[in-house]
Formats: C-alpha cells, sequence, structure tokens
C-alpha cells in the first residue's frame, strides 16, 4: 500500500462511506483519499454537495465511517476496517468551529470558554488564555450571554473556544456561511491573524473562492463525493481548468512584495516574479509579503503598448494557451509574464484573461504572441 | 374549616405526591433520554407503554395493578419472599401505582426539550472533550432544565389529582391510603357538603396556582416540552 511510505508529518486517510440508501434520500457516497500537510491552512473546497462537511465530520468523529483511516501528525485517529476502535470524538484533539455559530446557550461567553479550557488536551495557562482572547478579540464580550452577542461575535467566541482545548488540528466548516458581508469582513481579519499565529493544521471548508484566496495555502477539491483535485493554493486557483466552476471570479493568485510607497499619488508597488504592479495604498508596510488577486476578467490585451490610458498596470506577456470558456462568445487566454523586457526570462507565474472570441480574433492571437496585458483591478487578499 | 382529617389527608397527598415526582424525575429521565436518541426499534413499543396510562381508565391501571401486586401475583410474591408484605393497600403500593400513573406526563416533557435541542449541542461538547457522561450533566441536562421542571409540576399535580387507582389500590385507609380525592369522595358519600367544599376549593385553588406558575416560567424562558399544559 502506498501509504504505509508516508511520512509522519501531514494529515494522511481515506474514509469510503455511502450515504441515503434509503428511498427518499438522493444516494450520495464520498469515497476520498487524501494527504495534506501538516501545517497551514487547507482550503476544502468544492459545490454545495460535494461533501465537504462530511469529509469534515468523518475526519472528527462526528460521522461515523466504517472504511475509513485517519493519522494527524502521525497520532493515528483511525485505522482502516476496525483494527482498533477509531478514537471517539471527545479523546480526538480537535477544534471544531460548526457553520452556525454554536455556543452553548445555557453558559456565558465566558463560561463557554470555560468549559473548553477545563476540558483541554493540555493545561492553558493564563498567558496562552489571553493571548486567544486577543487574538479574536473578545475580552469585552465575556460577561454577555450567547444571545446578546452578534452573529460574528459569536463566531469569535466559538473560535476561541475550540482554539483553548489546545487543539493538534483545527476543523473549522464554513464557519462565515451564516454571516453577511458586513460580518464576514469583520471577522476574515481574525481568522488571517489566527493563521499566522498557530503551528497547528487548520481545514476550512468553504465554497467561497475569497475566502478560499485569503485563507488557504494549501486545496483539496471535492466534487461529487470524490477528490477532484489537490495542491498549492496559488497554483491550483489559478489554472483556467480549476475543476470548480468559478465564472466570474475566475482569475490567479500571485505571491508578492510590497517594494515602494508612493505618497504623492497614494499607491504601492508590489513585485512578484513575472513584474511588478501599482496598488492602492492601504496601509501594508514595506518588504511586506503580500497575496494578490487578479481576476480574468479585469484583464484586457493590446498588441500596443497604449500608454494613453487610465490602466495603470501594462505587463509585456506572452500568450502562451488559449483556452474555450463555457461563454461561447469567451475565450480564456493564458499569459506568461517575463521578467524584465529585455531577457525575456520565463517566469513561474501566470495570468489570466478572460476576452472575447472576436478580440482573440482582431488580435491575431496565437501562443507565442507578445502582447501587453492591461490589468484594471489588483486586489491585495491578504 | 378543614379537619383533622383532612388535614392528614392533604399531608399524605403532599408526601405521595413529592414521593412520586422526585422517583419519577431519577427514572424517567434516562428513559426520556433514550427515547429523545434511540434509533431502536423498541421506541415505538416503549412510547405507546409510557402513554398508556394517557389513554387507559385509571380504574383498568389499578385492577392489574392490584392483581400484579396482590398474594398471587408476580411482584407480589416478590415483595412478601422479601418480607415486605403486599402493596396494595399501602402508602408504597400508591407509589408504585402513581409511578406508572404519572410516568408520561414525566417522561414526555423532559423527551422534547431533549429532541429540541437536536444533535448539535452534544456534539459540540464531544468536540470540546466532554465524554458521554460529562456531555449529559453539563449540557444536556441544564439545556433541558425548563423541560424538567414542567415534568416535575406536571407529575407533582398529575399525582395529587388521582383517584381512581388509588381507590383501586389503596382502599380508604386514614393516614396510609386516604388522599385528598378520596377525602373528598367520603364528604360527598356522608353528605357533608361544607367539609366536600373546602377540600374542593382548596384543591382548585392549588391546581390553578400551579398551573398558573407553570405558564409564567414557560414564558419567562419560552421553554419546550409543554405538550399536556392542563
Amino acid at each position: 500500500m502506498a501509504h504505509d511510505m508516508h511520512t509522519a508529518q501531514g494529515i494522511h486517510g481515506h474514509f469510503y462511506l455511502p450515504l441515503g440508501s434509503g428511498k427518499s434520500e438522493r444516494p450520495f457516497t464520498l469515497d476520498v483519499r487524501f494527504d495534506l500537510p501538516g501545517r497551514g491552512v487547507t482550503g476544502i473546497f468544492g459545490p454545495s454537495g460535494s461533501g465537504k462537511t462530511t469529509l469534515l465530520r468523518c475526519i472528527a468523529g462526528l460521522q461515523a465511517c466504517k472504511h475509513g483511516s485517519l493519522t494527524v501528525n502521525g497520532a493515528v485517529w483511525q485505522t482502516h476496517n476496525g483494527r482498533g476502535r477509531p478514537l471517539p470524538v471527545h479523546q480526538r484533539p480537535l477544534g471544531f468551529v460548526f457553520q452556525q455559530p454554536s455556543l452553548f446557550p445555557h453558559l456565558s461567553a465566558r463560561e463557554n470558554l470555560a468549559f473548553a479550557r477545563q476540558r483541554a488536551s493540555e493545561p492553558v495557562s493564563d498567558n496562552d488564555y489571553q493571548d486567544i482572547l486577543d487574538l479574536m478579540g473578545i475580552a469585552p464580550l465575556l460577561a454577555q450571554s450567547p444571545d446578546a452577542l452578534s452573529g460574528g461575535e459569536q463566531q469569535r467566541v466559538a473560535i476561541a473556544r475550540a482554539l483553548l482545548i489546545k487543539p493538534r488540528l483545527l476543523l473549522m466548516d464554513e464557519p462565515l456561511a451564516s454571516l453577511d458581508q458586513m460580518r464576514k469582513r469583520e471577522i476574515l481579519p481574525y481568522l488571517e491573524k489566527m493563521h499566522r499565529a498557530l503551528d497547528i493544521p487548520v481545514l476550512y471548508v468553504s465554497h467561497s473562492v475569497e475566502e478560499i484566496a485569503r485563507l488557504a495555502d494549501h486545496l483539496l477539491l471535492l466534487d461529487a463525493g470524490k477528490v477532484s483535485g489537490e495542491g498549492p493554493a496559488t497554483s491550483l486557483l489559478s489554472r483556467e481548468d480549476f475543476p470548480v466552476q468559478l465564472g466570474d471570479d475566475l482569475g490567479v493568485l500571485l505571491e508578492a512584495k510590497i517594494e515602494a510607497r508612493d505618497r504623492h499619488w497614494n499607491l504601492l508597488r508590489a513585485t512578484f516574479d513575472g513584474g511588478s504592479l501599482w496598488l492602492r495604498d492601504s496601509g501594508e508596510s514595506i518588504g511586506e509579503s503580500i497575496r494578490l488577486r487578479v481576476l480574468a476578467r479585469d484583464i484586457s490585451l493590446t498588441r500596443d503598448p497604449d500608454t494613453q490610458s487610465s490602466i495603470l498596470n501594462r505587463l509585456p506577456v506572452r500568450v502562451q494557451e488559449i483556452s474555450a470558456d463555457r461563454d461561447p462568445a469567451m475565450v480564456l487566454v493564458r499569459l506568461q509574464p517575463y521578467a524584465s523586457e529585455a531577457t525575456e526570462t520565463p517566469v513561474s507565474s501566470r495570468l489570466i484573461a478572460r476576452i472575447t472570441r472576436r478580440s482573440l480574433h482582431q488580435l491575431a492571437l496565437a501562443p507565442g504572441s507578445a502582447v501587453w496585458a492591461q490589468i484594471k483591478s489588483v486586489a491585495i487578499v491578504r | 374549616m378543614l379537619s383533622e382529617s383532612d388535614l392528614g389527608a392533604i399531608w399524605l397527598t403532599l408526601r405521595l405526591a413529592t414521593t412520586v415526582t422526585i422517583l419519577l424525575l431519577i427514572l424517567g429521565t434516562p428513559l426520556a433520554l433514550w427515547l429523545a436518541r434511540t434509533r431502536s426499534v423498541f421506541r415505538g413499543p416503549v412510547s405507546a407503554l409510557v402513554a398508556l396510562p394517557l389513554v387507559l381508565p385509571p380504574t383498568v391501571l389499578g385492577f392489574y395493578l392490584l392483581i400484579f401486586m396482590g398474594p398471587s401475583g408476580p411482584m407480589g410474591k416478590v415483595t412478601e419472599a422479601l418480607g415486605l408484605g403486599t402493596l396494595p393497600f399501602t402508602f408504597w403500593g400508591l407509589v408504585v401505582a402513581s409511578l406508572l400513573y404519572s410516568l408520561p406526563f414525566v417522561v414526555q416533557p423532559i423527551q422534547n426539550a431533549i429532541e429540541a435541542q437536536g444533535s448539535r449541542p452534544a456534539e459540540v461538547a464531544a468536540t470540546l472533550r466532554a465524554g458521554p457522561w460529562d456531555t449529559f450533566r453539563h449540557v444536556t441536562l441544564p439545556l433541558a432544565k425548563p423541560g424538567i421542571l414542567t415534568a416535575a409540576v406536571l407529575g407533582f399535580a398529575h399525582t395529587v389529582g388521582e383517584f381512581g387507582v388509588v381507590l383501586m389500590i389503596g382502599g380508604n385507609i386514614p393516614g396510609e391510603t386516604r388522599v385528598v380525592s378520596v377525602q373528598i369522595y367520603d364528604h360527598v358519600e356522608a353528605l357533608q357538603y361544607t367539609q366536600a367544599h373546602w377540600l374542593s376549593a382548596a384543591m382548585i385553588g392549588f391546581s390553578f396556582t400551579v398551573l398558573l406558575l407553570l405558564y409564567l416560567l414557560q414564558q419567562r424562558k419560552s421553554a419546550v416540552g409543554l405538550r399536556y399544559g392542563a
């Protein structure tokens, strides 16, 4: 078995779980095998009904799965075909954040946290406790009862509660899905802070590209109960054949670094391996590593460097590949930037432009054509 | 006003109702938990058995209990072998009968309260490393508190109000089995209407107060579990 080879680090396992054999239910079978990194955030991404939540529940042990195995950074939680009983949920050192904020309504926020702290897998020092409160910014909320808190506040307390048991693995099941856009914006920075502060692996289920683009280092893609892709988030999310239909959300992720600040125009200059881009200054510091997202619909192509334009970012690129879009009027053009115009050193970053088939024809683009990519907007996702 | 024997009947009734309520909470809670959570095929039959006293005439229940606990009944033989004598026409006989008679009034509100929680709180507790007993003690039970309160009040009030079963199984022994409802019956039989009025009015006052308190509590806590409101 190939899986005998795996190293101690990482999250390795497989689950086979046929569900819904009853007449009224739609039959569904979860059949996944995965080897995920033992640190960082792994996004579990896929359309609704693809089995994301079921997989997470299997990993937690909330969903019993006879045919499954699971090893988390060397600790065996479940072995195949019942060689030894699977570890019951309450003995798995995991934190679970549910989609709906699920604080105990009969306890105050502080008592909810105490519930977890008392049962932590190792003692939680007062320092650690304070750190977690600070991380989630919930110190002022502790005296409240859950129903006096907003959905976003409840979810922050719930995340802090999950962290207080000192988990070896944090599972988050669409923790933002029940919140409105405002609350999402309010809570995402806390999740990013948490991501930077924690060294435990996080499995983050979501169907939102925005959340995945901001948070995930690694991706596991699910479709109809099966794994349809796996790999580093930046490269996977930048593929035009991304297995999940993204439509207008299709785009690339670029790892970049802030190089310079233009105080006069309130802009930042960020470089990535394929060139540099001007961004609106939102307070990042020089030298900071950021992740940029450039949507395919925000890139237009020109044959000449059109300097008489309001577009700030213009990169010399070569057409690498042209592929069909779901929309017959559109095509996807995969572009390879080159680091400097003189040398044309190939770089690993790619851009994707979504242009009309007619423009493709008018510009007479073919693989190898040299063009300028005009980038209308660039978002700093983190 | 109330005579010595009236006060004796009231005291006996309160003693009986308190004993039965405490025992029912102890026995009924695990049963309610099991009924709320099980997927066993026995769930249906057990639910029907628990609900049986709701539809049976009390005399039927009393009749079979009389035979069951009597000297030639299975339970009677056991109690006699243990040197306890037979239970009919004793206080403890009334307790056993009342346990069965009031069972649905205690089990169903608790069962409803646990069912209304859904599986989420228990799942959350498990992910916070609480074992099954820990979860029951610190999550399921506190969340079911309004239902348990309803159960206690209904169980108590229903035991106070029983008549048919008492008459069948307990007869009319002062200080032992003569509860308020039987005492009222005796007064009426003896044409002591004034005495019957006093006791009956006291019963109405008591029942109304209990139910009023219950409803006020329910409103305040928007609680679940009141299926048999009166």
